[in-house]
């Protein structure tokens, strides 16, 4: 039978998951069967996919992206190391959806924002004490290699314009809207839908304040534009921005921007 | 015409510039699709709204 055990194609004779970690490891070891950890046995059916870990030791490179991947759907990995997507804006919606893409391992990522981390972005943003001062492409990039090695993160320190759009964007499949202005975000949907033929833009309207949690929606307005968000709460004078609601909004536009590159386009 | 779902009346032609200023669009902040394409900015003025065009208009607030 073919079985695929940590990341490699193998012709066992095993019946059951728990034969194949006596097999090659303990009986200590964690078990996942096709993205779930299991505490029974079960039996192996034929390109069951089986990971094998043992807690406490640091795998080999070649074993690690497959191990750091066991829990995902099957065949979902294989789609999204293919996935290209360019974040534009670095901030509590940019830098959280970054941080979420390369944990579920999508290949390649462009993250682009022209400032630095300075103290008031701390209460939401994925930046610590010792990123205060440091270009937000840099900073978020040395957390990425740390989480996932595995996939290329290019940045582009630069300011988002009208006339940059194309040339900064071309190729990629997904554009992820993360700007705090509105007149950004307006600009950004605009050129891209005009200039760059079938690219997907996932953007987000209405965070801010501590409102319901549950006012916060994905909706696809246009063809290629999706918006999450709860379309009213604004940033102003008297209406903050915090971890959570910015959080819970970039998780909406990460899990768009997940389902997109599997090709679902429903919300 | 339809607007983001619900029907509205229109002027004889009316451009599209001027149906977003008189709606309290700030043009700064939005995308408008006509009839499944998105409108340019720059072409607002030109383009003359009619009876059974559909618009989605976007409008963006701040937050990040």
């Amino acid at each position: 039978m073919e079985l695929i055990i940590n990341g490699k194609k193998m012709a066992l004779d095993y019946k059951t998951a728990f034969e194949v970690r006596e097999h090659i490891g303990n009986h200590t070891d964690i078990v996942i069967l096709n993205g779930f950890q299991i505490e029974e046995n079960f039996e192996l059916k034929e390109r069951d996919q089986l990971t094998i870990i043992r807690k406490g030791i640091i795998p080999k490179r070649e074993e690690l992206e497959s191990m750091m991947m066991s829990r995902h759907t099957p065949y979902v990995h294989e789609k999204l190391k293919k996935g290209k997507v360019a974040i534009a804006g670095l901030g509590g919606l940019g830098s959280n959806i970054a941080i979420m893409l390369a944990r579920i391992g999508v290949g390649q990522l462009l993250l682009v924002d022209f400032d630095v981390v300075e103290p008031s972005n701390l209460n939401r943003q994925s930046y610590y004490i010792n990123h205060l001062g440091m270009p937000k492409t840099e900073a978020l990039k040395k957390q990425i290699m740390e989480i996932n090695p595995f996939i290329k993160v290019d940045t582009q320190k630069i300011r988002v314009t009208e006339q940059n759009v194309k040339e900064l964007f071309y190729g990629f499949h997904i554009i992820c809207e993360a700007f705090d202005k509105p007149e950004a975000k307006s600009i950004l949907v605009n050129k891209a839908l005009e200039e760059l033929g079938d690219i997907k833009v996932v953007s987000a309207s209405g965070m801010a304040g501590y409102d319901s949690a549950n006012l916060i929606k994905t909706v696809r307005p246009m063809k290629r534009l999706y918006v999450c968000g709860d379309s009213q709460n604004g940033a102003k004078v008297g209406r903050g921005l915090m971890a959570p609601r910015v959080q819970i909004c970039a998780g909406h536009q990460a899990n768009m921007i997940l389902r997109l590159l599997l090709g679902i386009e429903e919300v | 015409m339809k607007v983001n779902g619900k029907n509205h009346t229109i002027n004889d032609n009316q451009n599209l510039l001027n149906f977003l200023e008189s709606n309290q669009y700030d043009i700064t902040k939005i995308a408008v699709e006509r009839n499944g394409e998105i409108i340019p900015k720059l072409m607002y003025r030109q383009v003359n709204l009619k009876e059974n065009d559909t618009l989605e208009i976007v409008s963006f607030v701040g937050g990040g």
